[in-house]
């Protein structure tokens, strides 16, 4: 074998270990993009899968509990709603009546556990307009982790 | 009046740029001095106008000019002085200016600088430069203009982003990475110049190599100092959330590097060249990419600029880059055979080739993982997003390897190492690598990742340091010098390798503080009341009382903390809640405590009206410091691989050169 053969079968093998890593990456870290209809359309099928789930926060239905720093609050795409709970403070930028996607895993009884909440910013102020944002137009405005992984 | 000037001068700064082009390529053609001399000046009459438009943008913000859009936007009546002169680039339209100004003025120094080296070129040189230019101005001119007036003014603005507002540091990051993304325009436009005048010998690559390293130190100090902002503003206790603008910043990092390394490889060996252009030509797009990405607002991230039209025009001139410069490329391929030859597989070149498929990797990795939402929504139809598991699962691995080849790459021997060689260059710090093993397990470090990412920092930061120590102790003994004259003239001798292991040792300070970091991070979130405390590793955090006042542009709502460590009081802490008249909710004010052993953190999330209680989140976050330090040592060693060398600038040889750069034990 010449040398280039050799540094060439060299170069494969470590584009196929990378091509592998990508792969196993995206299986593993694929978090699906779903609105509150889409989730509870899913129904049981969609227990114990993590999602990235956006919507409105409805009014009325937040709840935070300092003692135990369990935040309650409902979720809504104007059709659908799903109950999110989360251990830790609300974000700076999140509130009611304003868009918000969680990150986190479906569990059975109609609960989205969130992981990370992840509040709306954008550089100029916008008076809130609840209702009129579309849930999917939501992601492209949205943003950083105010609430890390656990 | 300052409308109607700055418009007027960004429209002429924008016909002269053009004008430039025109004769520039002209001039070079027709061989004719007074039209390229011509070419020259427009370089300087755009960076005058560039100059005074920004000076006026500063005036108008200063003075609080509302009839401007941009002033009405990003000033305030209320906002303090210094926040208000950094406001030029809190909004896209003002960091356009910006931009143009750094692109100008590096097309100046480069006119001034390599006007005698590389007469034939320029002409092409100043072409590039001035059409990248053009663009950028054109941006300003028509549909991003910074100098749009109102009518009627608002009797005050709206003041910056508050979390544009909260730091001094957004007065060096932004300005930094600029200057880091225009850099790449000189070595691009270097080598345009030499695929289009057919001139690939050796000395454009020389020239080229310099810019590069100005453009790859201020890109990395911009990414760094990127990564503090968001640690010491953003409020989360992390640096690096692989959002889609920290990405950006990071691609052209990543092909930039490669190329640094590559670009050695062609000047001993003159071999890769068609692959060294192909990577200016990748990190130079990826600049404009990351621009495109940071303002276009295709994806959400942290930096969710007002969408604005400006998206498309970008995504075109990357098009025209592509294909002009990949054009150019097949063109001249003829011209670009490789002179010399691989040797060996254990040698400095392969070690080089296989750090870029490596680098390039990560790229991949990084650029697919950024756009993987948009890719999934077009190719299936559902949006998927990666994040963090993905980038983590992916780089980790690649990164590590890269760590080990960055201790070894500058150490092999060029053409082919004898295994004697390796023996004697690798026995200390594989030995070191093993203590370091085994002092970071003793000290808890767990986990296969963690451990590896200790003992190839130790591997690297070891085979560094022998070399400076040999490379001194040698010198000593031939010259009689003392230790630190010795080091200090071993340096200047061949200031590109031992700049470049300078880098190196500032990479393996980052790699050892984000492990420990991560690894060692502690976090608990508590609601306290007045006089409690929290414990979190050796700390205990007392909640002493909550206090409000109201500033010219906002509100503070402000905790006061008592840390101690066992009895000792070790400080006071004041995270804080800024209620901003603009925004509708407030803004966390972190109080961080770093020392070099820890950094203590504390995010006041909420509290009750009373101000008998409050919830406070403390994080410790080990080495954090070490990062920053890192970034700081990259930067110097930059720094010396550039500085001019007395004996290059009197000779103004290249074989001189070549002397100097003496391999280490070749």
């Amino acid at each position: 074998m010449t040398k280039k053969t050799k540094l060439l079968m060299g170069a494969l093998i470590v584009v196929a270990a990378l091509g592998y890593l990508i792969y196993g990456g995206i299986k593993e870290a694929a978090l699906y993009y779903i609105t509150p209809s889409e989730l509870q359309a899913k129904g049981a099928s969609a227990a114990d899968k993590s999602f990235r789930l956006g919507g409105m926060v409805v009014p009325g239905s937040l709840q935070w509990e300092p003692k135990s720093l369990k935040l309650t609050f409902r979720l809504t795409d104007g059709k659908e709603q799903v109950a999110v709970e989360h251990i830790g403070s609300p974000p700076d930028l999140f509130k009611e009546g304003t868009g918000a996607i969680v990150e986190g895993k479906y569990t059975n009884g109609n609960l989205f556990m969130a992981s990370t909440i992840l509040a709306k910013h954008s550089e100029e102020y916008r008076p809130p307009q609840a209702g009129q944002a579309q849930a999917k137009d939501l992601y492209r405005t949205l943003v950083k982790p105010q609430q890390v992984r656990r | 009046m300052i409308s109607t000037l700055g418009r007027f001068s960004l429209a002429l700064a924008l016909a002269i740029a053009l004008y430039g082009v025109i004769v520039s390529i002209l001039g070079a053609r027709r061989r004719s001095p007074s039209l390229v001399a011509s070419g020259r000046g427009a370089v300087f009459a755009v960076f005058g106008l560039a100059t005074f438009a920004i000076l006026l943008m500063e005036a108008a913000l200063v003075g609080r000019d509302f009839s401007l859009q941009f002033v009405a936007r990003n000033g305030s009546r209320g906002t303090p002085l210094f926040y208000t002169v950094i406001a030029l680039w809190s909004a896209l339209e003002g960091s356009i200016l910006l931009w143009i100004w750094i692109l100008a003025l590096m097309s100046l120094l480069v006119v001034l600088i390599e006007g005698k080296r590389n007469r034939e070129m320029l002409p092409y040189v100043t072409a590039i430069l001035l059409s990248v230019s053009a663009f950028f101005l054109f941006l300003a001119a028509f549909p991003a203009n910074p100098f749009t007036a109102i009518f009627p003014p608002p009797a005050d603005g709206r003041g910056p982003n508050p979390l544009l507002q909260n730091h001094p540091l957004m007065a060096i990051h932004p300005p930094c990475l600029y200057a880091g993304y225009v850099g790449w325009s000189v070595p691009y436009a270097f080598a345009m110049a030499a695929l289009i005048t057919g001139r690939l010998g050796g000395e454009w690559i020389r020239t080229v190599r310099r810019w590069s390293i100005v453009a790859w130190g201020f890109l990395t100090v911009g990414v760094i100092l990127g990564g503090w902002w968001s640690y010491a503003v953003l409020g989360w206790g992390g640096y690096w959330a692989w959002d889609p603008v920290e990405n950006a910043s990071l691609l052209p990092w990543l092909t930039g590097t490669a190329f640094l390394h590559t670009v050695m490889v062609q000047e001993r060996r003159k071999m890769l060249k068609v692959w060294n252009l192909a990577l200016i030509i990748t990190t130079f797009s990826l600049t404009i990419f990351g621009t495109f990405l940071t303002r276009s607002g295709i994806l959400s991230s942290v930096h969710a600029f007002s969408e604005s039209t400006i998206g498309p025009l970008f995504l075109a001139f990357i098009g025209v880059i592509l294909l002009v410069s990949f054009g150019f490329l097949v063109y001249r391929s003829d011209g670009l055979q490789a002179e010399g030859d691989l040797d060996s597989l254990v040698s400095r070149e392969s070690a080089f080739l296989m750090n870029n498929l490596l680098l390039l990797g990560f790229a991949f990795a990084v650029f697919l993982g950024t756009l993987f939402p948009l890719l999934s929504e077009a190719v299936r139809g559902v949006k998927v997003s990666v994040g963090e598991p993905f980038f983590n699962a992916v780089n980790v691995p690649i990164g590590l390897v890269l760590i080990f080849l960055m201790a070894i790459g500058p150490l092999i021997a060029w053409r082919r190492a004898s295994l004697e060689s390796l023996r004697r260059t690798f026995t200390t710090p594989l030995l070191l690598a093993f203590l370091g093993t085994g002092v970071s397990s003793f000290l808890g470090v767990r986990g296969l990742y963690p451990l590896l990412a200790f003992a190839l920092a130790t591997f690297a930061a070891a085979t560094v340091i022998q070399e400076f120590v040999r490379g001194t102790v040698t010198r000593r003994r031939m010259t009689g010098e003392g230790y630190l004259v010795a080091l200090s003239n071993l340096t200047r001798r061949s200031q590109r390798r031992y700049g470049g292991l300078i880098v190196h040792l500032g990479v393996v300070l980052v790699v050892i503080g984000v492990t420990a970091s991560t690894v060692f991070r502690q976090e608990k979130e508590v609601t306290l009341q007045r006089g409690e405390s929290l414990h979190l590793g050796r700390y205990q955090v007392r909640f002493d009382e909550l206090t409000a006042w109201q500033e010219p542009h906002r509100f503070v709502v402000q905790g006061t903390f008592t840390v101690f460590n066992g009895i000792h009081k070790v400080s006071q802490m004041r995270p804080s809640k800024r209620f901003y008249s603009s925004e509708q909710q407030p803004i966390g004010s972190v109080d961080v405590r770093s020392t070099p052993r820890e950094d203590l953190y504390l995010i006041l999330s909420s509290f009750e009206r009373d101000g008998d209680s409050a919830t406070l989140k403390v994080l410790i976050r080990p080495l954090v410091m070490w990062i920053w330090l890192g970034g700081a040592v990259m930067a110097l060693g930059a720094l010396v691989a550039i500085w001019p060398d007395r004996r290059r600038v009197l000779a103004a040889e290249p074989v001189k050169e070549q002397v100097a750069w003496q391999p280490g034990r070749s």
